[in-house]
């Protein structure tokens, strides 16, 4: 019983890798196992959660849910790509330190990615747009406040340094 | 809680896809996944062949006019939702989808998608229904169009044929002096509704309500549909809801609670739908 | 202590780390281990006729599969009971993997080592087991009348039963004014944090040692087990909590049959091993808690008070007692919250079920155990048609009566005595806080335009930072740098950074010079583990203690360099000088060299510790008398009995008339937790302890059928709420030191979570007119009690 393995060419925070792996692999298990991209985090596997959440072609998408071979071609963003190229924290990153959105860590990568593309296309969120927003995102130590007040700061600091 | 091996095809037509279909003994198509990789991942399904119509461009596409909005397969729900013209032509459509899961959800799964899986407690089968929408169904026999009153046969259950790939859903336009509401009581938000409605109401020119319609969610095995026209116009619209609906039992909630809120949200939604065709009758 | 480092609300260190994905959480190591799968028990109740395993054996990438009679030695023994206890005449543990008997669903039965975790899960799908079913025991009352026993040997499945009582309850209820007898139920839920548990280990065949990493509450301990487990000297055992994705007490427990098989197999196979435990997992195979149903009788005066107190509890602890009887004993005991009690009787029945076992989740218990008495407090209030602030301050300890003896045995088998507190000075903020006095005014504007709205208070007293000891190692090495270490674990705490503030502000140093290592049995071997709100107590007094050692030491050398009496001597910014003076001093750096005397250099700081560079009376040993090279120290803390915190909850909720949804629309916490060491850790604290606590009230349960399965064990049904339903949370902290500890802190980790049961309930309650006995309550539940219910409020007319 041999599986098959498909190539697979995917684009990860700016760089190409190209790996063989069965069609079954799912895109989180790729990037954590196959590239060894760890901070993509895997909470429960079947897209509740949200730990796994990444961005693809700059949409947040589970993935846990999602197949590595369906998105080859394609480029991803994982919260090892968030920060800037000398590895200053991107606002929304900073903005998590700051108001302590963040304990044991371990949801806090698939926050960072859901907030970060909705920022980018919510630039000044309501309180609503900002509890609806990271609404498909578990977190088990923070209840939520901080993080909603995380976001409000990032936004801020996104207009500060726009400006 | 790793999926089972299965064999893989990525056609890049539509062509390539049915055909694909056909070949396939025990294959499932894979298009946002939202709803079968989780299954896949519990191995509650073990199909033996995925068929990806990821690919296929042709399939992604999103079309309105005076008639309706047509969804292509690989319409992603969230396209459907931010389509301003969508929203024009068919307004339920957007008010339907953003009670689907959450935003991040929204962005992979499909509507067509949503529609072939035919869970009860989904939204969308229950706009396709109300609307009397269909869906386009292609395989290697040829095309057919299936009524929205003929595709839904029962709970994760559809009038599809194995080797069928729906290609797209058509919802129809509002017609004039109708207005439309989605209520769902789910117990977190985004979560399936315990009941949901989506509702029509048409005005007539004195602005009183000359047709109602509702479609209930949750409450039975498949999207159930109701006129309410003279229900509505009696004052006892939640009694005859809830005489006409027999749900569930489950962990979430009982069926008289079920049959409860189906009733509170009738009126809810009916309230709402009926002031939404004031609005847009209003000049 | 020079810097105002100390209660500081300073950003987190560890954060930089976790934010950029450079986190190390258990499955993020061994990336070439051989990956394990369980077949677990399908059955609440059976017995194991046969295993064939032939299927499993073409699956390619197969290493190995185990059963019961594969394991040698300790290994096949079963597992510890880790909390022996005299109540405790019945306790059975289980095996690493069953042996002829499961007793839940998910309990493990084969192992299956494979080249990764998809192939292990196919492997596992094709072995056959095959059952012979006995009859499930589900529900504490199903347990109690035992028609079936879990355990043949365990007459009428009670595990233990646990009394005490303060006088003749009895005699104080009949004396009682008012006497009142009700039930209340409570569910289970679980702590699910959002990694599952897991291990990682590696042999070294060379040296003979084990390395192994577990996502786990307790390294020592960890490691301890598996070195008994496996036969190995401790010394060749290591064991590392790597950064851990949440525990809140369900990683505790230890070892975990997975514990002691990774280690296990990756010797005999002599490859790494790693387990990582997916969700469905974590809900059949790891822990829940919560669920008891209790039965109570009080008696009390006209103004209130509590004459007598009776409970009897139904606790139940699943199919086998690992952590023994630690729960009911904390439920039992801190019942009493802050409250002065005439006599007080609990008796506990902790029976065996067929369902997963019940150990320790944030709270421990004293969820249970608050909402009784605060239900309590409640239904005298009404019974008398008083206040229910009114009733509660009737019976409230007061400041002047620390420390204050509640004349019973708490979970560390010492007394249960308070040590500090002011109660009713808690009492007046949450009251200010929440706008106690103004709400009927609100429910009755909110009543005019047909709305339901209730307010809800209730108060608890928490034993935290219980002993036995936790130790501290500080270390300044030749670069000034200060490196801490301590047994315990994290679990997202913030213990890098506040264990630092500590550090940095005994010993005068910048807080980022401190680096903290925590759950490294490699870096410190002596401790107990992270529970029961103790890290900062125990390890934060530890480490401070062991500061001073060095900041002593520190101050003796530099004495003699600088010639000045050491009891003039400061350390500011990580320089020693004169009290004072600033303008000339030695760094720490350097006293750090001229502590540890050198034959050879290798910089040129340690050039200045050789024996040719220092001076000093050639008739002296280098090493003077009673020291120890090095500039470090270690200390230990080991209270005498627990240090008790407080608080009080109160909340305003609104219930839909049609729609019986309940919305929490105001949240409120007053909380003393001694003195804070940084501010925005403890509040974090809250807000997540009283999320949990909100989907422990309103969502979460875990539902299991008549049969034993457990219907539920996902998150699209267990469920945890999101951000959309936990409510803003209003924080006021008050600060009695306490007297116990050189820091005068108390723990703060349980706190959110302890009263939310108790406060809903009784805002649900105040809005509904309807008696709340059972949590949680969903809007379905509160349908049928609006039916059921005599004295309910009217229903709405919207919807007949």
């Amino acid at each position: 019983m041999t599986e098959q393995a498909h190539r697979i060419e995917l684009t990860v925070n700016g760089t190409l890798h190209v790996a063989d792996a069965p069609a079954r692999r799912l895109l989180s298990d790729f990037l954590r196992h196959d590239l060894g991209l760890t901070g993509t985090h895997v909470g429960c596997e079947h897209g509740v959660c949200g730990c796994c959440t990444v961005l693809l072609d700059g949409e947040p998408v589970r993935s846990c849910l999602t197949f590595a071979v369906t998105v080859t071609g394609r480029a991803v963003t994982t919260v090892e790509g968030l920060a800037a190229p000398d590895g200053t924290m991107s606002p929304v990153q900073r903005a998590f330190q700051k108001c302590h959105a963040l304990q044991c860590g371990f949801c806090t990568p698939g926050f960072l990615c859901t907030v970060t593309a909705l920022l980018r296309d919510t630039p000044h969120p309501t309180e609503e747009e900002v509890i609806e927003g990271i609404s498909g995102n578990l977190c088990r130590c923070t209840g939520y406040q901080n993080i909603v007040k995380a976001v409000h700061r990032a936004a801020a600091l996104i207009a500060e340094e726009a400006r | 809680m790793k999926p089972p091996p299965f064999g893989y095809r990525a056609p890049r037509t539509l062509d390539e896809a049915v055909t694909a279909l056909a070949d396939a003994d025990g294959g499932k198509v894979l298009a946002g996944g939202q709803s079968l990789v989780p299954l896949l991942n519990m191995r509650l399904a073990a199909p033996a062949e995925l068929i990806d119509v990821n690919h296929v461009a042709e399939l992604d596409t999103l079309e309105a006019d005076g008639a309706g909005v047509r969804v292509g397969a690989l319409a992603r729900h969230a396209r459907v939702e931010r389509s301003a013209t969508a929203a024009r032509v068919q307004p339920l459509l957007r008010r339907a989808l953003r009670h689907v899961a959450h935003p991040v959800i929204r962005n992979r799964g499909t509507v067509v998608g949503s529609l072939a899986h035919a869970d009860p407690a989904a939204e969308l089968p229950a706009v396709l229904a109300l609307l009397g929408g269909h869906v386009e169904a292609v395989s290697v026999r040829g095309r057919r169009v299936v009524a929205a009153r003929d595709l839904f046969v029962g709970p994760l259950e559809t009038a599809l044929a194995d080797d069928e790939l729906a290609v797209a859903a058509f919802f129809p336009a509002a017609p004039p002096r109708t207005g439309t509401a989605f209520a769902e009581i789910a117990r977190r938000h985004g979560d399936f509704a315990l009941a949901g409605v989506a509702a029509t109401v048409t005005v007539d020119g004195d602005g009183q309500a000359e047709a109602v319609r509702a479609a209930f969610l949750g409450v039975a095995e498949v999207p159930l549909v109701l006129d309410l026209t003279e229900a509505a116009a009696s004052g006892r619209l939640a009694e005859h809801v809830r005489e006409r609906i027999d749900p569930e039992s489950d962990i979430h909630a009982s069926a008289d609670y079920r049959r409860h809120l189906a009733g509170v949200l009738a009126q809810r939604a009916l309230a709402k739908a009926t002031a939404d065709a004031l609005a847009r009758e209003a000049p | 202590m020079s810097t105002r480092i100390f209660g500081e609300g300073i950003a987190r260190r560890e954060d930089p780390r976790l934010l950029t994905g450079q986190g190390r959480y258990l499955d993020d190591l061994g990336r070439d281990a051989l990956a394990a799968a369980f077949v677990r028990s399908p059955h609440a109740h059976a017995r194991i006729i046969d295993i064939d395993v032939t299927g499993a054996l073409d699956v390619e990438g197969l290493v190995a599969v185990y059963t019961w009679e594969d394991l040698p030695g300790r290994v096949a023994e079963p597992l510890p009971l880790l909390i022996p206890h005299p109540a405790l005449t019945h306790g059975r543990t289980g095996y690493a993997l069953a042996r002829d008997t499961v007793r839940h669903v998910g309990e493990p039965v084969v192992m299956v080592v494979a080249r990764d975790r998809y192939l292990a899960e196919d492997a596992a799908e094709r072995v056959r087991v095959e059952y012979e079913t006995l009859p499930p025991v589900v529900g504490v009352e199903a347990a109690e009348r035992a028609e079936h026993l879990v355990h043949d040997d365990v007459p009428g499945n009670v595990g233990a039963v646990l009394r005490q009582e303060t006088g003749d309850v009895e005699a104080a209820l009949a004396a009682a004014p008012h006497v009142l007898e009700f039930r209340l139920d409570i569910e289970r839920s679980a702590a699910t944090p959002l990694e599952g548990r897991g291990v990682h280990a590696r042999w070294d065949a060379d040296d003979g040692s084990l390395r192994v990493h577990s996502s786990t509450q307790t390294a020592t301990s960890v490691r301890a087990a598996i070195a008994v487990k496996l036969g190995l000297p401790q010394g060749k055992v290591e064991v590392v909590a790597p950064d851990v994705g949440g525990g809140f007490g369900v990683k505790i427990v230890h070892p975990w049959p997975e514990e002691v098989l990774v280690p296990w197999a990756a010797r005999l196979l002599g490859r790494e091993v790693k387990w990582t435990e997916d969700r469905r997992e974590h809900f059949v195979a790891a822990a829940h808690e919560r669920a008891q149903v209790q039965h109570v009788r009080v008696g009390f005066d006209g103004a209130g008070r509590v004459l007598a107190l009776d409970v009897r509890i139904l606790h139940d602890h699943g199919a086998y007692t690992p952590y023994g009887v630690i729960i009911p004993i904390v439920t039992s005991t801190q019942l009493l919250g802050p409250y002065k009690i005439g006599v007080y009787r609990a008796e506990v029945v902790s029976l065996y079920t067929t369902t997963l076992i019940v150990t320790p989740y944030r709270g421990a218990g004293r969820p249970q155990g608050v909402f009784c008495m605060e239900r309590t407090m409640d239904r005298i209030a009404a019974h008398l048609g008083r206040d229910r602030a009114g009733v509660r301050a009737a019976n409230l300890i007061g400041p002047d009566e620390f420390p204050y003896d509640q004349g019973l045995t708490f979970q560390d088998g010492r007394p249960l005595i308070y040590d500090s507190g002011d109660y009713p000075a808690l009492l007046a903020k949450v009251t200010d806080l929440i706008g106690w006095d103004g709400f009927p005014a609100l429910k009755e504007a909110a009543a005019a335009e047909g709305r339901r709205i209730g307010i809800g208070l209730a108060c608890y007293v928490e034993g935290t930072g219980v002993g036995p000891y936790e130790g501290g190692h500080v270390e300044i090495d030749s670069s000034g740098r200060v490196h801490v270490a301590t047994g315990l674990t994290s679990q997202g705490q913030g213990h890098q950074t506040v264990f630092a503030q500590i550090a940095a502000a005994e010993l005068g140093v910048p807080v980022e010079d401190v680096h903290v290592v925590t759950g490294d049995t490699r870096r410190f071997g002596y401790a107990v583990g992270t529970f029961a709100s103790r890290a900062a107590v125990m390890s934060g007094n530890a480490i401070a203690l062991a500061c001073r050692r060095v900041r002593a030491k520190a101050l003796r050398i530099a004495g003699e360099a600088l010639e000045a009496d050491p009891s003039d001597l400061d350390i500011t910014d990580g320089v020693v000088h004169v009290r004072g003076d600033r303008s000339s001093g030695i760094p720490l750096r350097t006293v750090s060299v001229l502590s540890n005397p050198l034959r050879y250099a290798f910089d040129e700081q340690t050039a200045l510790a050789t024996q040719f560079a220092v001076g000093g009376p050639d008739t002296e040993p280098p090493v003077p008398h009673g020291e120890e090279p090095g500039l470090e120290g270690r200390d230990y803390y080991s209270p005498v009995r627990s240090t008790f915190a407080a608080g009080m909850h109160a909340a305003i909720v609104e219930t839909d008339p049609d729609t019986a949804e309940i919305r929490v629309l105001r949240y409120a916490v007053v909380h003393d937790c001694g003195r804070l060491i940084n501010p925005l850790v403890v509040e974090g604290q809250i807000h997540g302890g009283v999320a949990q606590g909100i989907g422990g009230a309103l969502y979460e349960r875990m539902a299991y059928d008549e049969s034993g399965q457990l219907l539920n064990a996902s998150f699209m049904d267990f469920l945890m709420p999101y951000a959309t339903e936990v409510p803003r949370v209003e924080t006021d902290h008050l600060e009695t030191p306490s007297p116990l500890n050189p820091l005068g802190i108390k723990g703060a980790g349980e706190a959110g979570v302890i009263p939310v049961s108790a406060v809903i309930a009784a805002a649900v309650e105040d809005a509904e007119g309807i008696a709340i006995t059972a949590m949680p309550l969903s809007p379905d539940a509160l349908f049928r009690l609006r039916r059921t219910q005599p004295g309910a409020l009217p229903p709405s007319d919207v919807g007949r």
